[in-house]
């Protein structure tokens, strides 16, 4: 299936909406978490809610993510080896406080497993081509400056020094 | 062994600090987050979980302060860190208040400049570390790695 998910704070009816009117265009059935959204879909079943733990097993059965450009997705999408697709928030549209979800895609754009889609209208290109995505673990230059900063941490909490 | 106050609200800010996980646990920790079933998911059993607020909400945001002090003041840490947000930083202030060394790691979504609490960090934090390179200033603001 394709799992579509929020996060757990703000509705994203522009998102949920897109979806819905691709839907019938997909090889694969949607699940859509819409939060605190109004928009009624008609294509896809949706959630308000997920708890953690349970989209925790919904991921694992997931071929790919579509989500907002939310940090902790796409961590999670990582830790899980699921191609993603990210479509931001727009301050313009009150869906955010402030346009950092268009940074974070500015940022992660052409990243290993990560697709952009800046408008509702690249949204199914984004999906299909998120869904013939062959997935391969973290990125070694990932793991580095992971490693890197992990490391400055350890060292700060024994001596203070940073 | 040195006893270290791990704190993250839901959402990225969590996934963030999981990442950090394997680092923590060579020390004294204990997490904090904003809802229950992410310590439970995790299989973190002795988590505490402080009252959500953000900048919008000013009495949320006194219950959480408050709800951050007790925090400290029980466990007494020696060092306090946080991924954000708002309960994160109110346990760094009561940390750098009690003593305790502090950092505060701003969010990796912070891409374009440092959040809120980022800010008061440079100020109220023992050290601040950016995830962007480009915003560390190599004083009160570095840049030591990034987790995505």
């Amino acid at each position: 299936m394709i799992l579509v998910t929020v996060g757990m704070q703000l509705g994203f009816d522009r998102l949920i909406r897109a979806i819905d009117e691709v839907a019938p265009d997909l090889p694969l059935p949607v699940v859509a978490q819409t939060g605190k959204g109004t928009y009624q879909a008609r294509n896809i079943q949706t959630l308000e809610s997920i708890a953690p733990s349970e989209f925790d097993g919904m991921i694992k059965q997931t071929h790919l993510l579509v989500a907002h450009a939310g940090i902790g997705t796409v961590l999670t999408a990582q830790r899980f080896g699921k191609p993603l697709v990210l479509f931001p928030r727009r301050a313009s549209f009150g869906e955010h406080r402030n346009d950092h979800q268009l940074a974070t895609v500015g940022q992660l754009d052409g990243r290993l497993g990560i697709i952009v889609a800046r408008e509702e209208s690249e949204l199914r290109d984004a999906i299909l081509r998120g869904l013939a995505m062959e997935m391969s673990g973290v990125a070694d230059e990932t793991a580095a400056r992971r490693a890197n900063l992990t490391s400055a941490i350890d060292q700060f909490i024994r001596t203070g020094i940073l | 062994m040195t006893k270290v106050l791990a704190t993250a609200s839901a959402g990225g800010h969590w996934e963030q600090m999981m990442l950090l996980r394997p680092t923590l646990e060579q020390f004294d920790v204990h997490f904090a987050t904003t809802h229950p079933d992410l310590p439970r998911r995790a299989g973190i059993a002795a988590a505490t979980i402080l009252p959500d607020c953000n900048q919008d909400q000013p009495l949320n945001s006194l219950r959480c302060l408050f709800a951050a002090f007790a925090l400290v003041l029980r466990v007494r840490p020696d060092v306090v860190i946080s991924t954000g947000a708002a309960p994160g930083f109110f346990c760094v202030l009561a940390g750098r208040l009690t003593g305790a060394r502090t950092l505060w790691i701003d969010s990796v979504a912070n891409a374009e400049q440092l959040s809120m609490c980022g800010k008061l960090s440079r100020i109220f934090s023992t050290r601040c570390l950016t995830q962007w390179e480009y915003l560390a200033d190599g004083q009160r603001v570095r840049y030591a790695g990034k987790l995505l």
